[in-house]
């Protein structure tokens, strides 16, 4: 690659050939306002704050979107720019519904924050807010609030490249252009999947995930009802970003103390759920192998693919509808853990199922949606009744006026509070695939996996799809049909690398016994419902975090988890069992591609 | 000293004897001296931006690339303005022959022609000639085709990158420039965008010569151009004139005798009131394209930029922050200084505003918004507030 040198507010700055201006200038500090871009998705050029002064041209130049070029000189501030960025900013406002103090993301919105900055005004234009928009309510995971959109496109770049599922586009042009979705229907008609990975890629209040705290108050305050919480694993290092503490925090004691005060009745660890879930879907992918290896059934279906990512599990539905035999019919840890509440939780603490509220405390906007499946009612009651996102924890933490700082450290509550290493890491892409490789491994030949200190480094990172390949030796006598076969798994987080995946499988060419898929980059740890803002950065800190709790924990393989045991023990007795058909897995359907 | 402008002769004239002859002569010159003929004659782009074609040809025979594309541009999508549509008409040869020039010089393989949706009853036609100009490639050695892609409908799409977004089966949104399509054009290949009516030019230039095409025009403006006249004028229709002239000679060949003011250039130019018909050369520091509208006293000209600015906001492509609100707010500002709701001074407000959207704009259509706006406001300001 070649360099070349500019000049940016006199500094001299050397870059590779083809990196914008915008980049540049962060090279030297140099800090230049932006709106439509996000280092996560292609450049689009259209809000326009992030203009510059060229040398020797009239017309400013938009940074993110401009290639830095030898010799070039650059001014980042001068009166000619000031005024141009606080006109755009007056334009943003004149046709937002500046609502700050009743919107869901003042305090941490782009465009607040900006207007302050260039201390915009009500008076300088007139309204060009389109009357009568009405916000879109009817999904159970996303909020559309047109009128806080101030068309940047980032959702829509989002849902295209980073998705692969094209839910949302730009309709019409001139003054009526908005982001709409196809026929304009509404969002629970069409493809998405309810990742909620342009809410987090919305620089504003216009996409939000559906809050529900004001019934989980209710239902706290509800004496007659029993208030369960269990919170995912990623959920823990990241809402310390909520009450400013540095990214990659793990505030795991002090959530717990948290929620304990705010007056759930328990709180327990979503961690034991993926734990079962372990166990469920690696004994399923086991009985699959030797379906396929030892009875040469043609009707089984390799590779097993995860569920445990319901944005996942939708985009499936809806994209490859023919192929939904390759999902496991594990239902997630979520989904398994309020079905088991409601059963096994709920006979040993001798409360009516009917009494108890379950809660889950999510990385996820999808987990509100998967907790309204119809389907997940196998213990008689809607197994989860409410989803909430960390940002929604973050907020109810506020609102019941606790110091988050000042907490002390708090443990997990029991029955379904015990969890291991291998739980946590569910929360960054690879992390059930190596969780699962630990137990399946460790079942087949009654050793630990070949990897120092268990750690399975291969299918760990960013990389968009990892493979990887694992040889089963000196297996025990039950599983010497194994004995030399070579374990091929491949991991892919966000859906376009999904696509990539499901392409191959659909073919009929796709080389793995084992896939984990999950809908957002990164893995939960990136998911929809997390703090924002979330970059690559943040997803290598909260990734270090969750390996860092799982090296933590004294048990780091599901299998050996006490109160895993104990449950096979006492009340499910087998995995793949009856009762575990029953409560812990699900079924699939087909959904139409528009 | 009143002068009639010239009239010319050149576009519309009629054919040589065989057909594509200007193309077969051009093949036996060399690449350069194409190039070189364009540069000499000082041709520019009529499509509304006046970039010197010789210039863009050059760059795009400098491109090195498995594949390169010539693309005609027939959107023409500016109110009042048929003076392709005319070409196309009665001498689509002289565009064809121009692409294919262009293919030669080049090294373009594979040609389109971007038509207007509402001249899709031109296809059939010009489907033809296309099939007539294939036989004859073929017997020049010739290795070019050229396909008909018919527009979205949009004004927008005539803006190049909006327009090759919409043949790659996107959304008519310009992209960011640069790169330029000479660059990375077409399926992200070089390619290189003209109007119908100078790919006529360059044809004429090759049958002329340069110093022939340069003896017509100023120093500013070389050779002829087509007008699409339109408005308070009995001759309304498409003439060819002489660059260079004054605009009161024009007037007064073209006006009705009333004329109050005119406007150059169509909807992204320029209005020119009557003190300043004496001093004022149409075309020249000033865009090329579009049409030319003639108003007389009875019109009045709140109305005549808020069909300009109605215009606008409805055809802004809507992606970049200026243009989209700017266009609503300039449209509905004067709305408001008109029915007394805004004093008159917001209309400096608003002129600052068209500026930044002409500093800022990520395309021509936003850019140029600034042109009529500033000059109207400038010399009609009482009929604005009044
Ligand atoms: C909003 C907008 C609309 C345009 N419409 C047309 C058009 O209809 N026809 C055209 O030839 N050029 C149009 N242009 C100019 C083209 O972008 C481009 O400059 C031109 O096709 C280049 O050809 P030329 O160099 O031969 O002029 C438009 C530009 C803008 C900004
Ligand atoms: S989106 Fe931002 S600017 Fe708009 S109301 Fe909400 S917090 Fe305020
Ligand atoms: S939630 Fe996901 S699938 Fe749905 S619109 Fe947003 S990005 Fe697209
Ligand atoms: S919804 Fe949000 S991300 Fe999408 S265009 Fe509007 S402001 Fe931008
Ligand atoms: S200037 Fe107008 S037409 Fe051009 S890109 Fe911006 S919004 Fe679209
Ligand atoms: S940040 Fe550069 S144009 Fe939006």
């Amino acid at each position: 690659m070649t360099n070349i040198t500019l000049k940016i507010d006199n500094v001299d700055v050397t870059v590779e050939k083809g990196t914008s201006i915008l980049d540049a200038a962060k090279k030297v500090d140099i800090r230049i306002p932006t709106l439509c871009h996000h280092e996560d998705l292609c450049i689009a050029g259209n809000c326009r704050i992030c203009v510059v002064e060229q040398i020797g041209k009239h017309t400013l130049t938009a940074s993110c979107a401009t290639p830095a070029e030898d010799g070039m000189e650059i001014k980042t501030s001068s009166p000619k720019i000031r005024k141009a960025r606080k006109d755009i900013m007056s334009l943003l406002v004149s046709e937002h519904n500046t609502q700050c103090t009743t919107c869901y993301r003042s305090t941490n919105c782009e465009l607040q924050d900006l207007a302050a900055e260039y201390n915009i005004d009500n008076e300088t234009y007139l309204s060009v807010l389109k009357p009568n928009l009405e916000i879109d309510k009817s999904s159970w995971s996303i909020e559309k609030d047109d009128s806080k959109c101030i068309r940047c496109q980032r959702c829509v770049r989002t849902c295209a490249d980073i998705q692969g599922v094209n839910a949302l586009a730009v309709t019409e042009k001139g003054n009526e252009m908005r982001v709409s979705t196809f026929m304009h229907l509404t969002m629970n008609e069409i493809v998405c999947t309810n990742c909620g990975q342009c809410i987090t890629h919305c620089p504003t209040g216009a996409l939000t995930e559906r809050r529900y705290y004001d019934e989980i108050w209710d239902a706290i305050d509800d004496p007659d009802k029993h208030v369960v919480v269990n919170t995912a694993p990623s959920v823990r290092v990241a809402l310390g970003e909520m009450f400013g503490y540095e990214v990659g925090t793990q505030v795991t004691g002090q959530m717990v103390t948290a929620l304990k005060k705010m007056g759930f009745d328990a709180v327990l660890d979503t961690d034991f759920a993926a734990d079962l879930t372990i166990i469920e879907e690696g004994h399923e992918l086991l009985a699959r192998l030797k379906a396929a290896l030892v009875d040469k059934d043609p009707n089984i279906k390799l590779p097993m693919i995860t569920s445990c990512s319901p944005g996942w599990v939708k985009f499936i539905e809806h994209m490859y509808p023919n192929h939904l035999g390759h999902l496991s019919t594990c239902k997630s840890p979520q989904q398994m853990f309020g079905a088991a509440v409601k059963t096994y939780y709920a006979e040993k603490k001798g409360i009516d199922p009917s009494k108890i509220v379950c809660v889950a405390g999510m990385p996820c906007a999808a987990k509100k949606y998967e907790a309204n499946r119809p389907e997940m009612r196998s213990s008689g009651y809607q197994d989860i009744d409410a989803g909430l996102t960390t940002r929604e924890i973050g907020h109810m933490i506020k609102q019941s006026g606790l110091d988050f700082k000042d907490l002390e450290n708090g443990e997990f509550d029991s029955l379904m509070g015990e969890s291991t290493g291998a739980g946590v890491i569910f929360g960054a892409t690879g992390g059930v695939m190596e969780a699962a490789l630990r137990t399946v491994y460790a079942v087949i030949t009654g050793r630990p996996v070949p990897f120092e200190r268990l750690n399975i480094t291969p299918v760990r990172g960013l990389k968009g799809i990892k493979e990887a390949g694992i040889k089963f030796e000196n297996c025990l006598p039950e599983y010497s049909w194994l004995e030399g076969v070579e374990a091929k798994v491949a991991i892919a987080h966000g859906l376009t690398n999904a696509r990539v995946i499901m392409d191959e499988v659909a073919a009929g060419t796709s080389p793995y016994h084992f896939i984990e898929i999950m809908a957002c980059p990164g893995g939960c740890i990136g998911g929809g419902g997390q703090p924002i803002p979330t970059t690559d950065a943040v997803r290598i800190k909260r990734t270090e975090a969750i390996y860092k709790e799982d090296m933590e924990k004294p048990i780091r393989m599901s299998h050996e988890n006490p109160e895993i045991t104990e449950i096979y023990e006492k009340f499910l007795k087998a995995p793949l069992g009856e009762k575990s058909h029953k409560l812990l897995h699900t079924k699939y359907r087909t959904r139409k591609r528009y | 000293m009143t002068n009639i402008p010239k009239k010319a002769d050149i576009l519309f004239s009629a054919y040589s004897v065989e057909p594509y002859q200007i193309l077969k002569d051009a093949m036996k010159r060399k690449k350069e001296d194409i190039i070189q003929e364009l540069l000499d004659s000082g041709l520019r782009g009529r499509g509304g931006a006046g970039f010197p074609t010789g210039m863009k040809w050059k760059f795009g025979a400098a491109e090195k690339a498995d594949q390169k594309y010539v693309i005609c541009n027939a959107d023409e999508g500016e109110p009042g303005t048929f003076k392709d549509k005319k070409l196309l008409t009665d001498v689509p040869r002289k565009t064809i022959s121009g692409m294919a020039i262009c293919a030669y010089v080049t090294g373009a393989t594979k040609g389109f022609i971007y038509l207007r949706a509402e001249y899709r009853y031109l296809l059939a036609s010009l489907e033809k000639e296309i099939e007539v100009f294939e036989q004859k490639a073929k017997e020049f050695g010739l290795d070019f085709e050229i396909k008909i892609f018919m527009g979205a409908g949009a004004y927008v799409c005539g803006e190049e990158t909006a327009l090759i977004e919409s043949m790659e089966g996107k959304r008519g949104e310009p992209r960011n420039k640069p790169p330029y399509p000479i660059q990375n054009g077409y399926l992200g290949k070089p390619t290189i965008v003209n109007n119908v009516e100078t790919l006529a030019s360059v044809s004429m230039v090759c049958r002329l010569g340069a110093e022939e095409y340069k003896k017509l025009g100023t120093s500013d403006q070389k050779g002829s151009k087509l007008f699409s006249i339109s408005g308070d004028s009995p001759k309304e229709g498409v003439h060819e004139l002489e660059l260079g002239m004054k605009v009161s000679d024009f007037v007064t060949e073209y006006g009705d005798g009333d004329t109050k003011a005119i406007q150059v250039g169509g909807v992204a130019g320029y209005c020119i009131p009557r003190k300043k018909f004496e001093s004022t050369i149409i075309g020249e520091g000033q865009t090329t394209g579009g049409s030319t509208l003639i108003f007389n006293s009875t019109r009045s000209m709140y109305r005549v930029l808020h069909n300009y600015l109605d215009f606008y906001a409805e055809e802004s492509c809507g992606q970049c922050t200026p243009c989209r609100v700017g266009c609503q707010q300039l449209l509905k500002g004067i709305e408001a200084v008109k029915a007394g709701t805004k004093p008159p001074k917001y209309l400096d407000q608003l002129m600052k505003l068209s500026n930044t959207m002409n500093l800022t704009s990520k395309c021509g259509l936003g850019q140029s918004v600034t042109n009529s706006f500033t000059t109207i406001v400038e010399n009609f300001r009482e009929e604005m507030i009044f």
